[in-house]
């Protein structure tokens, strides 16, 4: 399968404007400025069934087109760079290796939209990794790809990159935009949704980096084209960042539906050290866990959903048999923990007990009862708070503890852990 | 006058982040993070001034620099050792290398040596598991932290 946004990753050269002019570079924008109706643009991204990539899976082309139209009240687009779902690496490769092909999206995106502006909100430690986009982008500017007037169209468009500063829950659309504004980044009560009511109270769309990566081909080669690449109801391909107890970590670039299994044992080249899979997560740390002998799932959003799982960011971390799974959830316990904003009681509470549970579980101090408080506050979580990073806490805790429970139990009862070292 | 803290570096830095910005407050995180890459850390003075310029109470700055963990407060080595101990870090065997580097400069997780070179703290998921165990010193990011790289890391920096 020919790869879209990955076939250049790993060449430096193919981060420069002259590279990417000579690969057929900001012709779909040209396109889709000279040819194109906002309108016909959006029906394409339709057709394409271009899902977000940032985790929840919403149609993009649906989601543009809710932003009202025929209003002179200015809009907004922002891409969410801020990627710190554990276990996602992905958006990151798209601005280090080739970040015109952002660029370009961002250029299409704004112009189907209506917007004069951008902002690329990237996380505070990929400060190095902005600045090859910056680069990108005044090389573009230079151009004359940005600015005024771009392709003697009239339409005008200008980019900001914007750094975060240390926070997962920025990565959030409500906290993000909250966060650009300069504030804290919590997250805001939803409705009004971001396209009716977002950035300083201005219709915004937010869409992920890989997301806005993926429209420059789907203008160039056409909706249904892309859409035929992945399964029935989510289109084309995408990054699936493979991480933990594997031969070849690193992003593979793959159709929608291409199974779990392959992934692992084709791409990622199976299990080191000839060590047994224990576990997976799928889809980036806040995803419910699938035991070895799920990895038969084809990884797409309905499919996994069907077996209660989800393909969130397409982050999978990959857990064989010397893996305490135990201490694997106390690690992310921790992190939620750490994460939570403190806004809505259930999670700025509920994470730390979860975490104090299972620190006790894992100290060998763990009591009858524990699995039970450790699901049952995690219930309480789900569903109760503003935000998903809740729902991201307790959906670990429920199926890790479901589906490995002699494992837990052992900690608590026999105080043995029982990974294989 | 607190806005002497701020060098004219710094000052001009500050009207260029003002100047891109049509609004002041969103102008915030842009200027914390100038006046941290100037000054390794947001001091209280610093803290005060620039509120004095936003126009905003300080408080509203305190706010900002204790909700994200990049702005610090307190001053750090000059190498900031960022171990990330997340899931996929911590399969590879992330504690290895946060405890070599301990025993090496002779300090604890969250500490700063004495001399101010180096402080050694463990973070979050880097957005790098594939460069697991990752580490951030300072803007730059490693991959395959053993004890063995992190004791060469730490030859290269002393
Ligand atoms: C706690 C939390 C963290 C999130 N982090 C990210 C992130 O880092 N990057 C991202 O694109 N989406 C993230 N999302 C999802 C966004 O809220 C939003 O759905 C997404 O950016 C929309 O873009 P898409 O439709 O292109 O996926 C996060 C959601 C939650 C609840
Ligand atoms: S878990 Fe360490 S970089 Fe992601």
């Amino acid at each position: 399968m020919e790869k879209i946004l990955s076939k250049h990753f790993f060449n430096p050269e193919a981060r420069r404007l002259s590279f990417y002019l000579q690969n057929d570079g900001y012709e779909a924008a040209r396109k889709a400025l000279t040819c194109m109706s906002p309108q016909e643009i959006i029906e394409e991204v339709m057709k394409s069934n271009l899902r977000g990539l940032g985790g929840a899976g919403f149609p993009t082309g649906r989601k543009w087109s809710f932003i009202p139209k025929d209003s002179p009240e200015p809009r907004y687009l922002v891409v969410n760079c801020d990627e710190s779902e554990p276990g996602t690496f992905k958006d990151r490769h798209i601005i280090e290796w080739t970040p015109h092909t952002l660029l370009e999206g961002v250029m299409i995106a704004s112009f189907a939209i209506g917007a004069h502006q951008c902002f690329v909100y990237a996380r505070g430690e990929y400060v190095r990794y902005a600045n090859i986009l910056q680069t990108a982008l005044e090389e573009a500017y230079r151009a004359g790809f940005f600015g005024k007037n771009i392709f003697g169209t009239g339409f005008d468009l200008d980019v900001m990159i914007h750094l975060g500063a240390g926070a997962y829950i920025c990565g959030e659309e409500s906290a993000l935009l909250e966060s650009l504004e300069g504030k804290k980044g919590w997250p805001r009560l939803k409705p009004p949704f971001p396209a009716v009511s977002g950035l300083f109270g201005r219709p915004t769309i937010i869409n992920n980096t890989e997301t806005i990566s993926y429209v420059p081909v789907i203008i160039r080669n056409g909706g249904e084209w892309f859409s035929r690449l992945g399964s029935l109801k989510s289109g084309g391909m995408r990054l699936y960042s493979v991480s933990g107890h594997i031969r070849k970590p690193g992003v593979y670039e793959l159709p929608l539906g291409t199974s779990l299994r392959e992934i692992i044992y084709t791409y990622a080249e199976g299990m080191r050290n000839g060590r047994k899979l224990k576990a997976v997560i799928p889809g980036g740390s806040s995803t419910p866990v699938l035991t070895a002998q799920e990895i038969d799932v084809k990884m797409d959003f309905e499919s996994l959903a069907a077996i209660g799982s989800m393909l969130g960011s397409a982050g999978v971390i990959v857990m064989d048999e010397s893996a305490c799974l135990v201490k694997a959830l106390a690690v992310l316990g921790k992190f939620y923990q750490h994460e939570s904003c403190g806004q809505c009681t259930p999670c700025r509470e509920g994470t730390g007990w979860m975490t104090r549970i299972l620190h006790r579980i894992l100290t060998g101090r763990g009591v009858k009862g524990d699995l039970e408080n450790l699901v049952r506050v995690a219930n309480n979580i789900q569903g109760n708070t503003i935000c998903a990073l809740g729902d991201g806490a307790a959906m670990p805790m429920i199926s890790f503890v479901t589906k490995f429970r002699e494992e837990f139990e052992s900690h608590i009862f026999h105080k043995r852990c029982t990974a294989v070292r | 006058m607190s806005l002497e803290t701020l060098s004219d570096q710094l000052l001009a830095e500050i009207s260029e982040i003002l100047a891109k910005h049509p609004q002041r407050r969103p102008a915030l995180l842009p200027i914390l993070h100038a006046c941290q890459r100037r000054n390794g850390y947001i001091s209280p003075e610093i803290e005060r001034a620039v509120a004095e310029l936003l126009g905003i109470p300080v408080i509203d700055v305190r706010e900002i620099i204790t909700f994200y963990t990049l702005l610090l407060p307190k001053p750090v080595g000059k190498h900031h050792l960022q171990f990330c101990t997340n899931l996929s870090c911590h399969l590879q065997g992330a504690e290895e290398s946060v405890a070599a580097a301990c025993r090496r400069l002779g300090i604890e997780e969250g500490e700063t040596t004495a001399d101010r070179r180096f402080t050694v703290t463990t973070v979050e998921c880097l957005g790098a598991c594939d460069m697991a165990p990752a580490m951030q010193v300072n803007d730059d990011y490693y991959a395959n932290m053993t004890s063995d790289r992190v004791n060469e890391l730490l030859d290269k920096l002393s």
